[in-house]
């Protein structure tokens, strides 16, 4: 973005998890992006489609059957490098992350300032009364005063206890900000108020924000980039614009025509089918099976990733001339 | 659209909740509170119509379906169904007319048993209702799926729901409710729980049910589905209706401040539709505490911005409550502003 190059970038991820019997489930097939300081951008699909696993991934924070492989480079730095060892000085520093339903996830029987002060001691940034006063401005931050931070939860509204989520994975300073979900179960009116906060928070502290979610019109009221999964794949990554303007994908089209508008135009439809099982190899493109524009190279031939548009790039035979010209 | 008698007929409907007081409440001879879920909420419902009740969560929508269907008993107020008063009709008195009005829940994956195919599911509403013999009921069976869109329904019925996608879950849990072949639909979130590129089939499905002649009466709090898919829009806030009009007057003139601010914040799907939210300040609405006049004046920014005093209706706002008045055909709105 400003030419010190990516902040984040993802290249070639993989995340596969041993199933009994043997068999392997690809839950993330090959997935590269990267992300510049203060940028925000969205990773949308359905459920299934992998973003919750390749967030984790980034995270490493995969449950023990999961295996990685890809590298995760921050700043330029290879942060899976020695495994384990290399990523735990970033985690939580450098990255973190808001867990889907992190607003329940607080325990009930501790002050919300004690639970945000913990990642704090733990990882060396404040220890004592400078780590309450850092809690309390953190809590500041997100529009939840500091005289109510030695309350406990329950006391909290969903609203004020997501927004404490939020404060809690600032605690320790990172730089990137992965938030899964960070909306859903709440209503519209603190649904734009948690989505104001996350913009103003990349906006005020340069903070560089994943926002991943199967609400498409988030991601365009709250994103300049969007990354669009399915089946593991990225299928098409361009400005938020662009593809909802002139999308590259048919799932991408799709997608938005599933949606119904607020101001109803043009016809709501569903898309036939049903994405296709990962634990079982794929033939040609995953989405073939279901897509209104496919044409012979698609169910044999897996489609590769062209550039389409500056910053703009597709998984569709659609937008390669030897192949529609072969056909 | 006006038949006579209207299929669902609400007035004036009241129910409140008694809150716990707990045992130390009572010890201390705290005063009983009640919650105010609904406070004077009227609308009709006409045969192939689709209403939808709009709103976020705790203003009321869900039990003011619940006391349509007499799951919960009302305070006051009355519901007529094709003209009979069924406000306080005896539970066996009522049996006949559950089977004219049913209802669908929001999650197929809590809502269906199981241990059930969906031949058992949904075979047991005519079980209950003792109607049918087995013949009879099998083929009701089969044409309740294929109107549901389960069709050919003998690929279904020996199914179990892990065996189904969630779509068609939903699916069988409507073909369960238009087994007893009933004339009102009350729908409960029904596409919430599901995934985007499945919500479009159902609402289709319901839109189509709504087209043979279904009053559905829809709670939601997406106010882009309730745009495209229902005819009228009402929006609740605080167990009252603020808003009610035709689906496309509302979301393109709202009257009442609230839904102007609703509007606001619900995400568009075009980048370049990006608004600045108005978000409400002050606190959530508690039912509990009810505040004296307009309801939702102390959250109104009419009233925060000093509009409604410029206009001298300031003191209106903070004291007296508004009614509902119609502004243009068949869109009303309870707002002194307005």
């Amino acid at each position: 973005m400003n030419g010190s190059g990516p902040l984040l970038e993802v290249q070639g991820l993989h995340v596969w998890f041993d199933l009994a019997g043997g068999r392997e489930l690809h839950a993330v097939q090959g997935i590269d992006f990267d992300l510049g300081p203060g940028e925000r951008m969205g990773l949308v699909g359905e459920s299934g489609c992998g973003k919750t696993t390749a967030i984790l991934a980034i995270m490493g924070l995969l449950p023990p059957s999961a295996s990685a492989a890809g590298h995760v480079l921050l700043n330029g730095m290879d942060m899976y490098e020695a495994g384990e060892d290399s990523v735990r000085p970033h985690r939580w520093r450098d990255i973190a992350m808001v867990f889907q339903g992190a607003m329940n996830a607080f325990n009930p029987v501790r002050r919300i300032v004690d639970q945000i002060v913990e990642p704090m001691e733990l990882h060396e940034i404040a220890e004592g009364r400078a780590a309450r006063v850092r809690a309390g401005d953190l809590l500041e931050l997100v529009g939840i005063s500091a005289r109510q931070a030695s309350r406990y939860p329950h006391e909290f509204s969903g609203g004020m206890r997501q927004r404490a989520a939020i404060a809690m994975a600032l605690a320790c300073g990172p730089k990137v900000l992965l938030a899964d979900e960070p909306t859903t179960a709440l209503d519209v009116m603190i649904q734009a108020q948690v989505l104001e906060l996350l913009t103003g928070l990349t906006r005020e502290l340069g903070l560089s924000l994943i926002l991943v979610t199967h609400d498409l019109p988030i991601v365009a009221q709250t994103c300049d980039r969007a990354a669009v999964m399915y089946a593991g794949k990225i299928v098409e990554s361009g400005p938020t614009e662009d593809l909802f303007h002139t999308p590259r994908h048919p799932y991408t089209r799709l997608l938005f025509s599933a949606t119904p508008d607020l101001y109803g135009r043009g016809e709501v439809i569903s898309i036939p089918g049903t994405p296709p099982r990962l634990d079982r190899e794929v033939l040609g493109c995953a989405f073939a099976p279901r897509c209104d524009m496919a044409f012979e190279p698609c169910p044999s031939v897996v489609p590769r990733t062209l550039p389409v548009a500056p910053g703009h790039g597709a998984r569709c035979h659609l937008n390669d001339p030897a192949m529609r010209s072969a056909s | 659209m006006i038949t006579a008698p209207l299929l669902l007929e609400v007035q004036d409907l009241v129910t409140r909740y008694p809150v716990p007081r707990g045992i130390v409440g009572a010890l201390a001879r705290r005063p009983k509170e009640v919650a105010h879920a609904v406070e004077g909420v009227s609308f009709t419902v006409g045969a192939g119509e689709m209403l939808a009740l709009v709103g976020e969560s705790g203003c009321g929508k869900t039990t003011t379906a619940q006391t349509v269907m007499r799951l919960v008993d009302p305070v006051s107020g009355t519901v007529r169904f094709r003209g009979e008063d069924i406000t306080h009709l005896r539970h066996r008195e009522l049996r006949p007319l559950r089977r004219r009005m049913q209802l669908i829940y929001q999650d197929p994956y809590d809502s269906l048993d199981p241990r059930f195919r969906v031949r058992q599911t949904v075979e047991e509403p005519l079980l209950v209702h003792h109607l049918g013999s087995s013949h009879e009921r099998s083929e009701r069976v089969t044409r309740a799926l294929e109107r549901a869109g389960l069709a050919p329904a003998d690929l279904f019925l020996d199914r179990f729901p892990h065996e189904l996608s969630g779509g068609q879950r939903q699916r069988v849990a409507i073909a369960t409710a238009l087994v007893l072949e009933p004339e009102l639909l009350v729908a409960d979130e029904p596409v919430s729980m599901l995934d985007v590129s499945v919500r479009a089939e159902i609402l289709t499905l319901l839109d189509s049910l709504r087209r043979s002649g279904l009053g559905i009466l829809m709670i939601t709090h997406d106010l882009s589905t309730a745009a495209r898919f229902a005819d009228r829009i009402a929006v609740m806030y605080l167990g009252r209706i603020v808003e009610e009009g035709p689906a496309q007057a509302v979301v393109q003139d709202p009257r009442h401040p609230y839904t102007r601010a609703l509007i606001t914040v619900v995400p568009k799907r075009d980048p370049r539709d990006r608004t600045t939210p108005e978000i409400l300040k002050g606190e959530a609405p508690n039912p509990v505490h009810v505040p004296t006049g307009c309801r939702f004046h102390p959250r109104c920014p009419e009233v925060a911005s000093g509009r409604a005093r410029e206009r001298g209706m300031e003191e209106r706002c903070r004291g007296e409550d508004p009614m509902l008045r119609e502004l243009a055909a068949g869109h009303e709105a309870a707002c002194h502003l307005a």
